[in-house]
């Protein structure tokens, strides 16, 4: 399974790597970890004519975290998520997101703009993205523009992203001290592709729930958030009762697919049963 | 001085290199002027074979030759079967390359030769293909129907039937107060190797001398096999067999690739270097293990099995391969396990469809043949309202009924008989391991979320099948001494062990023996192979052979020199003594002497697992809480080894009964194209296992006593999993009949008990 | 494309086109045919060697990616004369079989043993997760690398 042939590029500056992009006709394609895309040309599923290697451009591999949340650079990596402790109170939702990512060397490797630009439907990080509301900084040859999560992932391995634009940054909002969240996934094996996830958080107003952001993970063609299910949630005090109530909405609101791995009832059952753990496992954290 | 080396758990000698990335695989070996094979494999699952066009492909700049069938005078060679080669079979043979037809996703259809692999691949695109599609055969009820047939001389997609017979079922059945029958479904999954499959070969023209690197398993039929279709005498022909990445059954049988690359090599004459990259061996090596039964089974209301009965049908794949009949035997003889069934009428078809050819894989039949009873066992026990455990006491072999003589199988007339052992003890020492009594408490329960079963199976492994081993014994240039195999390795550690077996047999340090040599054919002048776990009884046993013809051989020469009788001759370390005098060993360098074992009958090494699992019934997930194998191997040479043995063998066997399988579509599309899609066990899946190794009941049949051992952990891994999983879940009343058993498979098992419950 | 980086400790140079792996470049460019390739897609983890001191798959970089790098493969965690305590502790535990995927568990073994000498079972679990055996079924491998903490723990507390 070697590599079909291509050329290759290693710009220093972000100017010079948009300017090669857009000089291929979207033949060309920018290499970060590579965790995604080499198994793709090794299986000849994808044939770039280029490769952009984006490690020498500079300040793209910084977490920044300010009173306006939390700034990923496009190059930082899942270990670096998981070796900066900051995030244990400035994102645990990414944080607990991202240790389910893949494994170990490929955390060593893998980025969080390679991880969005990419945009499988199993991902963790875009389905953080949607559900936080994310938004993603990229640069092409028209210049800078920032796109919504919810504008930017379209569907399996599709994103709103033009030939020649690279990610530069993902920005996820402020999180305050005392929002309640949960993360819920289950994969054949450690580190597989998910069957389905939920990641869910939600503010508290006076015992009740509002604020809810739910999204999904795995199911359908892409991630994406649950109105419905939210709209379950929100104004209501948490319970067993509700978490039922809200996994039927969860479940009932994802087109789920059929693959080698599971079928589509048993997806859809999967989703409702996280959805409903994830509620109750964010109900149960004490407040910070 | 009376050594100990057998029984001792020894490190292994093998690790000096394989831990320092020193070991030399048949892709690590480098050769001038080679040439690369990249082979274009049929995406079609059926179909005509009109037309090759690799005229681009020639022109890509790199690409040395494109090699077809059009290039073997006379027609592309067959691979024969090595076992049981019925005349049956031979309509289904493979041929070497495609022809004709194309009969499964992954069939050979050109061997490209370019100065790398990957301008090779880069040429596979240019060659064109005309294939006219016919209908797919995508599983066994389909080739039963005859309709699109493979075979069209046959006329038939049913190779064969084996049938299993003793006593008379029949009549025990229609005087049965109890009869169950069930039909039950073993997945697709197969033997696959770390290491994946690769052949070079070097013609040399002036010597007329070809020498095939990257053999394994069984390297002197290979040999036998290559020299017939190539056209050249045995003695022209060296098999050299490299450090080898894992056989499991699937490696080292004559795949159509042993023929290409040496015939490339001479065709073309250069060197030639064929590794197999992953994709290609998910659809070239042997598949396995697709079976499914329609199985009665007839008791007496104390749970007495008194017969069983039924059918068995395998998914074959497209071509009858060297083993491919072993499977499908072996379910058919070794249905009734280590149980008493005085009555067996097992009928046991062979189906080819259009999917990858089918082989050995650990325990073949075995697994199959445990599941398919272990859980028929669990439910008749539950009808009669029988204690489980108390079911199987009742049925197992006692050791007073050794050799207990099983059912005889047509065609082939094998006969065959268990050879020692209580069975029951291993199982009352696995329930004793894990604690059953306070464990059965558990059954069924719901704690934190999750149910709670246990799951208690019995087995048997055959091993050291015959007819002969060969080794044999040289003293070296500095006075140690070297063993040289007729057996192979896969990686079992046969280096260690045969050294602790020669060490012990000439009572030397076992630093005296100084390397073991293994599996290639210029070491020992017949030598059969690794396979049916058979290394250490027939390897050790020819070790144990060679080593009294090396003394006697020894005695003699030394006698001479020494001017003492033979007799008073005796190794001491590095010196020879006698008559009062000495003289070092290496006086006698170049001393060799071979030895051999022959054997026509198999050991039994058997045992049983326990498991206690949870099961979570939202998710379908199964979580191991402990499992404990107890196997009885008749001896333990190292037993270092044989846990590993045991335990590796076992997580293999919980991947087939919980995460791997092969599959197709209805059109015989292969869908599980890489390791993201075909699932094998990584260290968080199985993590709580232990195994007990006993040796109470050595076999009587080989002078070590020990049984071939490598297969137990496997066997019974199905079986276990599925009685537990439907333990837990009994208030669902789930019983679990396939494997493997998948998240979708358990929730759909729960979902039909719960829709049930509300009728 | 000439590309320079530094593999076991020693410069090297090698002229390579863009397509060939690190795996590739490492095994038959440089003859360090310790790193076997298992599946080259990413998943078995026996092609994984340290750059820059982390566990990667060496099929999923380029070699030309490495310019500038320090590579170790499992021939420069290794030396003639004694197995180190880490490799010791593998032959110890039989934690290996046919030898094809254990490389790779020790040049990860070394990596998580390096930045984590206390990591419990759980996380060398987790860890060697991203690893392939077919032959040990872990176990003993498991044991093998929580063995040989102690042997690490001394090299954290001097840095």
């Amino acid at each position: 399974m070697k590599l079909p042939p291509f050329e290759y590029a290693c710009p220093a500056t972000l100017g010079e790597a948009v300017a090669l992009l857009a000089g291929h006709s979207g033949e060309a394609k920018p290499l970060a970890g590579g965790q995604s895309l080499m198994p793709m040309m090794a299986f000849r599923i994808a044939q770039p004519s280029l490769l952009v290697d984006l490690r020498k451009l500079p300040g793209l591999k910084e977490i920044k975290i300010g009173a306006d949340g939390v700034r990923l650079g496009a190059l930082v990596r899942w270990r670096d998520i998981l070796d900066d402790k900051r995030l244990v109170a400035a994102h645990p939702l990414l944080r607990d997101a991202v240790s389910h990512v893949a494994h170990y060397q490929i955390r060593n490797r893998g980025t969080v703009g390679g991880s969005c630009a990419h945009a499988d439907p199993a991902s963790e990080m875009p389905g953080i993205a949607q559900t936080c509301e994310a938004e993603i900084s990229v640069m092409g040859k028209g210049g800078a523009r920032t796109i919504k999560a919810a504008d930017f992932f379209k569907g399996a391995l599709t994103t709103a992203l033009e030939p020649d634009e690279i990610i530069t940054e993902i920005h996820l909002p402020a999180w305050p001290a005392a929002r309640r969240w949960g993360f819920q996934e289950f994969a054949r094996r450690r580190g597989d592709f998910a069957m389905a996830g939920v990641a869910l958080y939600y503010d508290v107003d006076g015992g009740n729930v509002k604020n809810a952001h739910i999204g999904v993970i795995g199911v359908g063609d892409c991630q994406r958030r649950l109105p419905k299910a939210e709209a379950a949630l929100n104004g209501n005090a948490v319970d067993d009762a509700l978490a039922v109530k809200v996994g039927e909405a969860a479940a009932a609101e994802v087109d789920p697919q059929d693959d080698i791995h599971a079928s589509s009832a048993y997806r859809r059952a999967l989703t409702g049963t996280l959805a409903e753990r994830a509620l109750k496992a964010a109900a149960a954290r004490s407040t910070a | 001085m009376k050594n100990t080396f057998i029984g001792t758990p020894m490190e292994r000698r093998e690790d000096l290199r394989f831990l320092r990335g020193r070991g030399e695989y048949v892709d690590d070996v480098a050769m001038p002027g080679l040439l690369y094979a990249v082979i274009l494999r049929s995406s079609v699952a059926h179909g005509r074979l009109v037309s090759i066009d690799a005229s681009a492909a020639l022109n890509v700049p790199g690409v040395h030759s494109v090699i077809t069938a059009a290039d073997m005078p006379g027609g592309p060679p067959i691979v024969p079967m090595r076992l049981q080669p019925l005349p049956e079979f031979k309509p289904f043979e493979q041929p070497v390359i495609a022809h004709d037809k194309v009969r499964y996703v992954g069939e050979p259809i050109a061997v490209v030769l370019a100065s790398s692999v990957a301008i090779g691949e880069d040429a596979l695109d240019a060659i064109a293909i005309e294939i006219e599609d016919l209908p797919a055969v995508a599983d066994w009820r389909t080739a039963a129907k005859n309709q699109s047939v493979l075979f069209e001389k046959a006329g038939t997609n049913r190779s064969l039937v084996f049938q299993a017979r003793k006593g008379d079922a029949d009549a025990a059945f229609a005087a049965a107060p109890y009869v169950r029958r069930e039909q039950l479904r073993t997945g697709r999954h197969y033997g696959l190797t770390m290491e994946p499959r690769g052949v070079m070969a070097e013609w040399d023209d002036a010597k007329g001398k070809l020498t095939v690197y990257g053999a394994a398993k069984v390297p002197f039929f290979n040999r036998r096999i290559l020299s017939a279709q190539i056209g050249l005498a045995v003695e022209q022909i060296d098999m050299i067999e490299n450090d080898v990445g894992g056989g499991y059954g699937a490696r080292g049988e004559f795949y159509p690739e042993d023929f290409l690359i040496p015939f490339a090599a001479r065709h073309v004459q250069r060197p030639v270097k064929w590794i197999e990259d992953r994709r290609e061996n998910l659809m070239a090596m042997n598949h396995a293990r697709e079976e499914e039964c329609d199985l009665e089974v007839a008791c007496a209301r104390d749970g007495t099995i008194l017969a069983i009965r039924g059918e068995v049908h395998t998914d074959m794949g497209a071509y009858m391969r060297t083993n491919g009949a072993v499977g499908a035997r072996n379910v058919s003889q070794f249905m009734a396990g280590p149980y008493r069934v005085p009555h067996v009428k097992i009928d046991s078809a062979l189906w080819m469809t259009n999917k990858t050819p089918v082989g050995t894989y650990r325990g073949p039949g075995r697994f199959e043949a445990c599941f398919f009873l272990e859980r028929m066992i669990d439910m008749i026990a539950a009808d009669l309202g029988i204690d489980r455990i108390e079911f199987r006491r009742k049925n197992l072999i006692k050791s007073s009924e050794q050799p207990y003589p099983i059912a005889h199988v047509q065609p082939t007339d094998a006969r065959d008989e268990y050879d020692s052992g209580e069975y029951s003890e291993t199982l009352d020492r696995a329930l004793k391991e894990i604690d059953w009594p306070k464990l059965s408490k558990l059954q069924g329960k719901l704690i934190d979320g999750k149910y709670h079963g246990l799951g208690a199976v019995c087995f048997i492994e055959g091993g050291a099948a015959g007819p002969k081993e060969s080794a044999r014994i040289a003293v070296n240039t500095d006075g140690t001494m070297s063993v040289y195999m007729g057996t192979s390795s896969v990686g079992q550690g046969v280096e260690t062990v045969f050294a602790q077996i020669a060490a012990d047999a000439l009572e030397v340090p076992i630093e005296r023996i100084h390397q073991v040599y293994h599996g290639s054919t210029a070491y020992v002048s017949d030598g059969y192979g690794a396979y049916h776990s058979r290394s250490t009884v027939m390897g050790g046993s020819a070790v144990l052979d060679a080593t009294n013809n090396f003394m006697a051989t020894l005695r003699q020469a030394a006698g001479k020199r020494l001017g003492c009788a033979e007799s008073n001759v005796t190794l001491d370390v590095d010196k020879v003594l006698g008559g009062g005098r000495s003289m070092p060993l290496k006086e006698f360098a170049g001393l060799t002497a071979e030895g051999a074992f022959l054997n026509k009958k198999h050991t039994y090494s058997y045992g049983a697992h326990v498991a206690h699992v949870t099961v979570d019934a939202k998710l379908g997930r199964i979580e191991i809480v402990d499992y404990v194998v107890v196997q009885d191997v008749g001896r333990a040479v190292n037993p270092l080894t044989l846990r590993g043995q045991v335990l590796g063998s076992l997580v293999q066997g919980l991947g087939g009964a919980v995460l791997e399988d092969l599959k197709y579509d209805e059109n015989g599309q292969f869908l599980t194209g890489s390791l993201a899609d075909y699932l094998l066990p990584t260290a968080t899946d199985f993590p709580n296992l232990r195994c007990v190794v006993l040796d109470d009941y050595p076999s009587p049949i080989n002078p070590l006593g020990a049984k071939g051992a490598g297969e137990g952990g496997i066997i019974a891994a199905g079986g276990c999993m599925a009685n537990a999983v439907a333990n837990a879940l009994s208030s669902f009343g789930a019983e679990p009949r396939q494997l493997p058993l998948s998240p979708t498979y358990i929730w759909e098992l729960v979902q039909a008990g719960q829709r049930r419950a509300a009728e | 494309m000439t590309t320079k980086f530094e593999v076991n400790g020693k410069q090297v140079s090698v002229e390579v086109e863009p397509r060939l792996t690190l795996a590739d470049c490492l095994r038959h460019e440089l003859r360090l045919t310790g790193t076997h390739i298992g599946c080259e897609h990413g998943v078995c983890g026996a092609c994984t060697v340290l750059v820059d001191g982390e566990a990667v798959r060496s099929c999923l970089i380029l070699a030309v990616q490495a310019e500038g790098s320090k590579v170790v493969t499992v021939e420069g965690l290794s030396n003639d004369s004694d197995l180190t305590p880490l490799q010791k502790c593998f032959r110890k535990h039989h934690a290996l079989q046919c030898g094809f995927c254990t490389p790779g568990f020790i040049t990860t073994a070394h990596a998580l043993l390096t930045e984590e000498p206390d990591c419990d079972a759980d996380r060398v679990r987790e860890v060697l997760s991203g690893n392939i055996c077919r032959c040990t079924g872990y176990i003993s491998i498991v044991e093998a690398v929580l063995d040989a903490r102690q042997f690490y723990k001394g090299q954290a507390a001097k840095k």
